[in-house]
């Protein structure tokens, strides 16, 4: 067999975490009742006009920036005609002259080591409505709660060769926009969306072969099982002419494991792309793109170098931080206000991991504010709060704004100092429990437990452990 | 004559109608067209609005051409409004004989030709100055919001009431840009006739401007002619970009959301196109055939970009001019009427008429038209034409 060699190119659509609609004020948040978020101008009512949401521009920027993109200073939108029924316009306002972002590159880390990915451009643009299929009464009904909610679309160069460099590129990808904030790129809800063009050439050709469009890929392991079923699609086509290739889009259905032609070239409607009169063109002035560029984060790599070396995390505290700003800015926040780098980074790992995970939520729903965090555990260092109490505060934390110690004084979480109160306690409980100190003397160390439990319960947690058990030894020895 | 409204309801002082591209809570909105037959929006116009604000009655609707942008109103689904003699009228013109003004809106001319055959004023404001928001959209590039009226001093009053900034409008100038086009800051002192066009048209058009150059002359306005062979290409730039949005615009009527809906389909495909072919009118028709292929891959460049660089020279050239000039001359159309055998004849009437029409629209500057003349200004120049154009009048 000959040797061969695959040429991916990647459009990914990314729709930003704006609150509201690309060129209405409609929410732009996920869900919600079906055609809940519309109003005329998302309907394709006539008499409305589109009035451009500037935080769109800001987070293309933004994408731009983080993607080692030129940013156009003067950008255009433009119209792209199609009929569809989930298009209410019958035509979708996009940029196609110039596009806000051109030129930037990613840098990918494969097994085979580290490779560049160009980008050729990013441009806003609008997304359509959705049909929903009534199979009973063979109908079509049209949701536009998604109509006009912006994206962003990343078009790279013909760079990658194996589904693992997709796959490095995508989660690249979603990491330096998840940590911008640009978008939460989550592909099961669709807000991460990817079209592969791919073909396949013989070693040493430069031409390239003929290339087919994959859509409706929602994992990134179904991209890679695409991609692995139509490189062998295409070189047993070339290899045993099993069938004819040609230039068409693919609709790749993930549970047969198979893709599936939807169009070729020659069915390819005609776009009739033309400058939006309605959208005056964006010019970027130097401030405008200064106040941007200030505002974007440390990329995750520097910052985890950083979290190793200056603040003396574990290379593996450090990764799994990193995995998420939201977890970022909350260790920093923290790690300012109690100077305890490794403390937070435990409280982080372990505690708001279960806490997230018994939720359902992800990494960036962390909602606990880190100044608060620190204030918490400086509490626990100063035996202020127990540990066990602490972790029923932070629960509080992730769901509403609080002060620790004001809520640890109101819900009588302070560890009480009052020692006379703690000796009364064990006295009182040593007395009544006669059987249980006769069985820790005779050398049953879970006996001495069952005390201690009782006292800690009767003194609801607020009592230093150490303290509390010193005395209860001193009572048992009286005893 | 199928009008929305009664003499009797234009009886009121202050009584504004609007032609049917203006959409209205209280009125159904069809833009003259079978597609939005019986059309309720949910929202006014930002100009309603604002005229019920500064205390107008909205006496109701005029007939409008299918998208506004024939001749005289001649493509109205309800059918064309002529005189025994079977000369066009154009229902707005009827309308603003009786009512104080008629908001009309200038795509493709008609409101200027409407005012030029009936002997009324026709104001079509500097582009920007007059909100869009909640106006059918036609060819969105050239369209503005105008106002038609027996006085200069009503079309004024009116322009008053509806110039000013929108949030809802992306192509809306700044309050304090809207407001200049109000107060004259330099009357009209020079006037350049376009020689050529002016030369294209009857006699009895030409002698309008003759005798208007006469009195602006006895006013003390200086008048020349000037060589105006740029302008005259503004016409067919306008007719490619015109097509081209208006192809665009249209599209959303397709059936599926609102308006009208073929019964004969089985297919998505068929619901589109029996519903379009079923309620579009031929010379939309047309217009959405030749609109579409300016756009296509193939022709973009030599049709589409090349009419958008037409534009700028002309815009240049009309920077060109008043650097000298503080206004062009120039009839708003060919003849002083027009028949229904006329556009029967040749339905793209309007497309030779855009000669007229054209530089204004394609430009957005302000153009004026009253006592059988157009005059177009620099941008913002607007209160010192309608005081122009008051003189003439008033000459005659």
């Amino acid at each position: 067999m000959k040797k061969y060699e695959t040429v991916i190119g990647l459009e990914v659509h990314i729709e930003l975490a704006t609150k509201s609609k690309i060129f209405c004020s409609c929410s732009a948040e996920f869900g919600g009742e079906q055609n809940d978020h519309v109003c005329p101008a998302c309907c394709g009512m006539p008499g409305m006009l589109p009035v451009t949401n500037k935080r769109v521009v800001d987070l293309g920027m933004t994408a731009g920036m983080m993607l080692n993109c030129e940013i156009n200073r003067t950008t255009t939108f433009d119209k792209k005609n199609y009929y569809y029924p989930d298009l209410p316009c019958s035509y979708q306002t996009t940029q196609w002259f110039a596009p806000i972002c051109v030129n930037g590159k990613v840098r990918i880390q494969t097994s085979k080591g580290e490779k560049d990915i160009r980008i050729k451009q990013i441009h806003m643009e609008e997304d359509a409505g959705k049909l929903v299929h009534d199979d009973w009464t063979d109908t079509s009904l049209v949701d536009y709660n998604r109509t006009s909610v912006p994206l962003i679309e990343i078009v790279s160069q013909p760079d990658f060769s194996s589904a693992e460099e997709v796959v490095a590129y995508l989660e690249r990808l979603r990491s330096l926009l998840r940590f911008a904030k640009v978008s939460q790129c989550r592909m099961e809800q669709g807000s991460m969306r990817c079209d592969v063009n791919l073909s396949i050439r013989e070693e040493g050709e430069t031409k390239l072969g003929v290339r087919t469009e994959m859509k409706n890929m929602n994992s990134i392991s179904a991209i890679t099982r695409a991609i692995e079923y139509e490189v062998a699609r295409h070189i047993d086509a070339l290899e045993n002419g099993t069938e004819e290739l040609v230039q068409e889009t693919r609709r790749w259905d993930d549970v047969k494991g198979k893709s599936y032609a939807m169009r070729s070239k020659e069915t390819a409607g005609d776009y009739r792309y033309f400058p939006d009169p309605n959208v005056m063109p964006i010019v970027i002035d130097d401030e405008w793109f200064d106040s941007i560029k200030a505002s974007l984060p440390e990329f995750p790599e520097v910052k985890k170098a950083r979290f190793i070396d200056e603040l003396g995390l574990s290379e593996y505290d450090a990764d799994l931080i990193t995995q998420s700003r939201a977890f970022c800015d909350c260790f920093e926040a923290a790690y300012k206000e109690c100077g305890e780098a490794k403390e937070v980074a435990n409280w982080l790992i372990s505690d708001c991991m279960n806490m997230l995970n018994k939720k359902g939520s992800t990494m960036d729903q962390l909602k606990v504010d880190g100044t608060a965090l620190g204030k918490l555990i400086k509490l626990v260092m100063e035996s202020k709060v127990t540990r066990g109490n602490a972790k029923k505060i932070l629960l509080v934390m992730d769901e509403e704004t609080i002060d620790p110690e004001k809520y640890a004084t109101e819900n009588n979480f302070i560890v009480s100092n009052d020692t006379a109160n703690i000796e009364k306690v064990i006295k009182e409980i040593v007395a009544a429990d006669p059987k249980s100190v006769a069985d820790y003397k005779g050398g049953k160390e879970k006996a001495l437990m069952a005390l201690f439990g009782k006292c800690m319960k009767t003194l609801k947690g607020n009592c230093d452990p150490q303290v509390l058990r010193k005395i209860l030894l001193e009572e048992i020895d009286k005893a | 004559m199928k009008l929305y409204l009664t003499k009797s309801d234009c009886a009121m002082t202050n009584a504004v109608a609007l032609d049917d591209m203006f959409l209205t809570k209280a009125m159904p909105t069809t833009a003259g067209s079978k597609m939005l037959d019986g059309y309720m929006s949910l929202f006014d116009a930002e100009v309603v609005t604002k005229l019920t604000e500064a205390g107008y009655e909205i006496a109701g609707k005029a007939n409008v051409g299918e998208m506004a942008v024939d001749l005289l109103g001649e493509t109205s689904y309800e059918g064309a409004v002529t005189d025994d003699n079977g000369t066009l009228l154009s229902a707005s013109a009827e309308i603003a004989k009786e009512a104080k003004a008629v908001l009309c809106f200038d795509v493709n001319g008609a409101p200027r030709r409407a005012a030029a055959v009936s002997d009324l004023i026709f104001v079509k404001p500097t582009y920007g100055t007059v909100s869009r928001f909640g106006t059918v959209s036609s060819a969105c590039s050239g369209e503005t919001v105008g106002v038609m009226a027996k006085t200069v001093a009503d079309a004024k009053a009116v322009l008053t009431a509806i110039a000013g900034h929108d949030d809802k409008d992306g192509t809306s100038l700044s309050d304090s840009q809207c407001e200049k086009i109000l107060t004259t800051e330099k009357a009209v002192k020079k006037v350049a006739i376009a020689k050529s066009i002016t030369a294209s048209a009857d006699d009895s058009v030409k002698a309008d401007i003759e005798a208007a150059k006469k009195i602006l002359s006895d006013n003390g306005v200086e008048v020349a002619e000037i060589d105006d062979e740029i302008l005259t290409k503004a016409k067919a730039a306008w007719n490619i970009l015109m097509s081209a949005e208006l192809c665009n615009n249209v599209s959303r009527f397709d059936g599926v959301k609102y308006g009208y809906r073929s019964e004969n389909y089985t297919t998505i495909e068929e619901l589109y196109t029996n519903s379009r072919t079923e309620a579009f009118g031929e010379l939309l028709k047309t217009m959405i055939i030749y609109g579409s292929d300016v756009l296509s891959t193939d022709n973009y460049m030599s049709f589409y970009d090349k009419a958008m660089r037409i534009r700028r020279v002309i815009a240049e050239k009309f920077a060109e001019i008043f650097a000298e000039y503080d206004a062009v001359m120039l009839p708003a159309s060919s003849k002083k009427a027009f028949t229904k055998a006329d556009t029967d004849a040749n339905m793209y009437l309007a497309f030779d008429e855009n000669l007229y029409t054209a530089p204004a629209t394609i430009t957005g500057l302000p153009a004026v038209v009253g006592g059988g003349v157009q005059l177009i200004g620099k941008a913002f120049s607007d209160s010192a034409l309608m005081d122009a154009v008051k003189t003439i009048k008033e000459g005659k």
